[in-house]
């Protein structure tokens, strides 16, 4: 079922002993599902086409920023506006005419994942956030077919292999390795805790390598290891990775049944922790109807890019310059996204401040929906 | 007794390094370590769910550890 031009095309790996016609005509007939057209998703999806695997879903809702070209090499400057998935899409069957696509231009969430999972073998999770990460997981597990986890963070990546048959049954998953989510502040995304562009460059192509292997049955997956790499002073770790007895998805006595809200998993109880919040547009509706203390604890060079005139004391000044903000009456605290003003809140109340509220979403979620004119970066 | 840790992802923002020592007085467990973490990096009660790696294999919290171990301490990350 190999064609003369997949041995022309292919005749590298193919001659590789271990791999052979065999490999090939496996990555052939599999069908590969990408979560995530960006940092991560732009070495996998390359490598994937390249490799031959026949058909390769793309979950991908967003557009090409400028900032993503500082890591998302699939695309270009020309492209800033443009679809991600369909821009990806396009470069990548010119690198591979013969491989199929199928676009999922769609934030994967519990509504959608089971359908956009159906029909595929394997599943790479190149997403930024901790609740796609359970989702996947567990959608996953649901289908029973592989995952291949790879996350990164500043000079940091993880990748690992889940859910993947064994000889002793289906391997651990991600829920074994991290069965509590730490609170969403603990866990930045590249936006709000920045990553060298080239980091996911090595681990999204060691998960593009991890998904080769297990389609083509060849060598020893990370199933059941957790691979942790440095670049800043070039160390690596490797972890064992054992199933849990009392993983509510796949131990002894199992709860979770079908997808849950992992977005409320992975916020915890706001209300517990006592920080008050208030969405963009409630914010706009106060600043009409009079002033509001607005205070701004992001970076001065991040202020100078965009902001709503607040009060800028970055975070880590926060402590010191306490007395600058006021305590006789509402102050809203922003960041970019809604982490650092989330920290900045819980430093000032343990200093007795009562009246600090927390702009959810931040300056993204305002020009995202109060106004698109901020300049975005 | 003096034990090192190694600290990824935010762990090492939270004790501002790589590579921390930690003096556990009374019994050795990571119950302990834990427990010094957090009197002494206060935002590190945050990663209470957190399990620690020694020697490659995560451990429970009542694991003893001796002055040879290498304790590592991995949170999830989640850029991509």
């Amino acid at each position: 079922m190999l064609t003369k031009q997949d041995y022309q095309r292919y005749h590298r790996q193919i001659i590789i002993p271990e791999f052979g016609e065999e490999g090939q005509q496996k990555l052939k007939k599999a069908a590969v599902l990408v979560i995530g057209a960006g940092g991560l998703g732009a070495p996998i999806l390359q490598y994937l086409t390249a490799a031959g695997v026949g058909k390769i879903g793309i979950v991908e809702f967003d557009e090409v920023s400028l900032s993503n070209l500082q890591r998302q090499v699939l695309f270009e400057v020309e492209q800033v506006g443009s679809s991600k998935g369909q821009k990806a899409k396009e470069k990548l069957v010119k690198l591979n005419p013969d491989t199929s696509f199928e676009l999922f231009e769609a934030s994967i969430n519990a509504s959608n994942a089971m359908a956009i999972l159906k029909g595929y073998d394997l599943v790479i999770d190149g997403s930024d956030n901790l609740a796609t990460r359970y989702l996947v997981n567990d959608a996953s597990y649901f289908h029973r077919i592989p995952l291949v986890y790879g996350a990164i963070f500043r000079f940091e990546g993880q990748v690992s292999v889940f859910n993947a048959e064994t000889k002793e049954g289906r391997g651990p998953n991600y829920r074994d390795l991290f069965p509590t989510p730490p609170p969403p502040e603990m866990v930045p995304s590249c936006s709000e805790g920045g990553v060298l562009g080239v980091l996911p460059g090595i681990i999204g192509s060691m998960m593009a390598n991890e998904a080769i292997k297990l389609i083509a049955e060849i060598g020893e997956s990370l199933s059941g290891r957790l691979f942790v790499f440095d670049g800043l002073d070039f160390t690596t770790h490797t972890l064992k990775v054992e199933r849990q007895k009392n993983n509510p998805l796949s131990g002894d006595n199992p709860s979770i049944h079908e997808l849950i809200d992992y977005e409320a998993f992975c916020m915890g109880n706001i209300e517990k922790r006592k920080i008050k919040e208030v969405s963009v547009a409630e914010l706009n509706k106060k600043m009409t109807e009079n002033a509001v203390w607005l205070l701004d604890v992001r970076e001065d060079y991040e202020y100078q890019i965009a902001n709503l005139g607040a009060t800028l004391i970055p975070l880590n000044k926060v402590k010191s310059s306490a007395s600058e903000i006021p305590t006789d009456r509402e102050v809203v605290v922003m960041c970019k996204v809604g982490g650092r003003s989330q920290k900045a809140i819980e430093i000032l109340q343990a200093q007795g401040f009562t009246n600090l509220v927390n702009l959810k979403g931040g300056i993204e979620a305002w020009r995202n929906e109060i106004d698109p004119s901020l300049p975005a970066y | 007794m003096k034990i090192e840790i190694t600290a990824f992802g935010i762990a090492k923002d939270i004790l501002k390094q790589k590579r921390t020592e930690v003096e556990i007085s009374g019994e050795p467990s990571i119950a302990a370590l834990r427990k010094e973490l957090i009197s002494n990096f206060p935002d590190f009660e945050k990663l209470a769910s957190l399990k620690f790696a020694v020697n490659t294999e995560y451990v429970s919290d009542n694991y003893q550890l001796k002055p040879s171990d290498e304790v590592v301490l991995i949170p999830p990350v989640s850029g991509g």
